[in-house]
């Protein structure tokens, strides 16, 4: 009886799975396609000059050319994004940490917290290549700059909306303040930790082309510049794709990274979206 | 043993008034006695329950547990709370164990003895189950586990059945009375409930609010062991009656 109802639950959540592979994947990706289609169909149609709109077919055509140079650019903005990532998160949640177990502290840093958000990151790209040299280093603390900020509050959020009683639950077994945070804390932020992860790895991408932008001799941001110069829009515009890929591609490894590692959060009521 | 002699707790409210949670408390409760606090909300039996665990210092006076002042939480302590309060990262029996974890006493016989608990309350089988995949009392259930796991002498319980259905609750109240007679142990039980202070205990503090202090202590006299059907018995109803009367003269 019981093995029958274990199978019984099983093929239903397998129909179930399919259904919504159905739903989650194939329709969004016919509507991609169709999308395409008629930004293809329109620019042939409508005969748009290929410096203001090149067509699908054309960007693919122009960038598989030089696939092997787009693939280097590719690659060093994905460095520099992961980089800045990593950082972000080394810094964002033991800040967080720090910021909501003290009361003084967190009076004392939030206003520099506040401050860094408010300068314009673009304004700011150019002081820091004269300051760290023209290198990696720029963008990586821009890309940094960029993506840290909702990481810290994600996570500071997440550490304070522990419930007082699990706390105190901790508190009767006279655990240690380090035991707190790691047995009960930590833990339970970490479905909020994600959603600030989830932000934070798109607008990594976002700081790494800006990055590139001001200061860069590779990377698709410094390509969309210079291919922009020479009035290769197509390629410019398969830079575009790419990076658009990339912000989501990683949004994804997130996702799938929390459902591996952490079902519990990803099924949490709390983090429903996404 | 646990002695409370002239305990009083104040508060200090936003406003910067002081508020008299606990006046001049005195009770004294035996070893392996099964003692409720009832009373109108406000009126300070929570306060209590958390002077006993020594999650909160008391004004003044003093509360002691075999002579020892109680400055902090003791390791022959568990309390329960009105909300299951498990951990949702962490299966039912990685629950049940965390107070041996986080103590370090964590041996082979742990997970047996945690096994033989989750058996006890009807949770067996349940082990790899995470708390959203059961229900609220059997997450309660669940909960009581993980307070008896290390044995302590004494149990302290904030209203642990409030959130539960009237059924579930008749039938948790029997479940805890069951376990306490397997293996007794002081019990301090804190409740809304008249008809289940009246079923557990040996004795029923009513409290009264502003400032929170003792009105009356009352000896349940019915035999044991007990059930819902001694609901019909005269010293029940008299009992019970008494304790409602007390509750409601000082709200009138």
């Amino acid at each position: 009886m019981v093995e029958n109802a274990q199978t019984l639950t099983r093929s239903t959540t397998w129909a179930a799975w399919l259904r919504g592979f159905a739903q989650e994947a194939v329709l969004p990706a016919l509507v991609m396609v169709g999308l395409v289609g008629i930004w293809e169909a329109s620019v042939w149609f409508f005969k748009i000059p290929v410096y203001l709109l090149p067509a699908p077919s054309v960007i693919w055509a122009d960038c598989a050319e030089i696939s092997d140079v787009i693939l280097n650019h590719t690659l060093a903005t994905l460095h520099t994004v992961l980089i800045g990532f990593l950082v972000s998160i080394v810094i964002s949640v033991p800040l967080a940490v720090v910021l909501t177990s003290s009361k003084g502290i967190a009076t004392a840093v939030y206003p520099v917290l506040v401050i860094t958000q408010a300068i314009p990151k673009v304004a700011l790209a150019p002081l820091l290549v004269i300051m760290l040299g023209a290198n990696e280093l720029p963008r990586v603390v821009i890309t940094f700059l960029v993506a840290f900020f909702p990481l810290v509050i994600a996570s500071a959020t997440g550490l304070m909306s522990v419930p007082h009683d699990l706390i105190e639950l901790g508190r009767s077994y006279k655990i240690s303040l380090w035991q707190e945070l790691c047995r009960i804390r930590l833990p339970y932020a970490v479905p909020m930790i994600f959603s600030g992860l989830k932000v934070a790895i798109t607008l990594s991408v976002v700081g790494a082309v800006v990055g590139e932008f001001v200061n860069a001799d590779k990377g698709l941001g410094f390509l969309i510049v210079s291919a922009s110069a020479f009035f290769q829009v197509p390629v410019a515009f398969g830079a575009l794709v790419l990076l658009s890929l990339m912000g989501v591609v990683l949004f994804q490894v997130i996702v799938v990274i929390e459902r591996i590692f952490f079902p519990w959060s990803a099924e949490s009521a709390g983090n429903s979206f996404m | 043993m646990i002695e409370i002699s002239n305990a009083s707790k104040v508060f200090t409210a936003r406003d910067g008034h002081p508020v008299h949670a606990l006046s001049d408390i005195d009770l004294s409760i035996d070893d392996d006695e099964f003692v409720s606090l009832v009373g109108p909300s406000g009126c300070g039996k929570s306060t209590l329950l958390r002077l006993v665990a020594g999650l909160a210092p008391s004004t003044s006076g003093s509360i002691e547990v075999d002579a020892i002042p109680v400055s902090e939480p003791r390791r022959d302590t568990a309390m329960v709370f009105q909300a299951p309060t498990l951990l949702p990262w962490a299966s039912i029996e990685d629950n049940v164990l965390f107070p041996l974890k986080v103590m370090n006493v964590l041996d082979g016989t742990s997970r047996r003895r945690a096994h033989e608990l989750l058996e006890l309350v009807g949770l067996a089988g349940f082990e790899r189950k995470y708390p959203r995949e059961l229900s609220g009392g059997m997450q309660q259930r669940a909960a009581i586990c993980r307070a008896l796991i290390h044995d302590p002498r004494i149990m302290l319980m904030d209203e642990p059945f409030g959130a539960l259905d009237a059924l579930t609750r008749e039938e948790m109240s029997l479940e805890l009375l069951r376990i306490w007679t397997d293996r007794p142990r002081t019990i301090l039980f804190v409740t809304h409930s008249i008809p289940e202070a009246v079923l557990l205990s040996d004795r029923v503090v009513v409290m009264s609010p502003r400032p929170g202090r003792i009105a009356d202590i009352l000896e349940v006299a019915l035999p044991r062991p007990r059930s819902f059907a001694m609901e019909g018995d005269p010293a029940f109803q008299a009992t019970a009656q008494k304790i409602r009367s007390l509750i409601f003269e000082h709200h009138g």
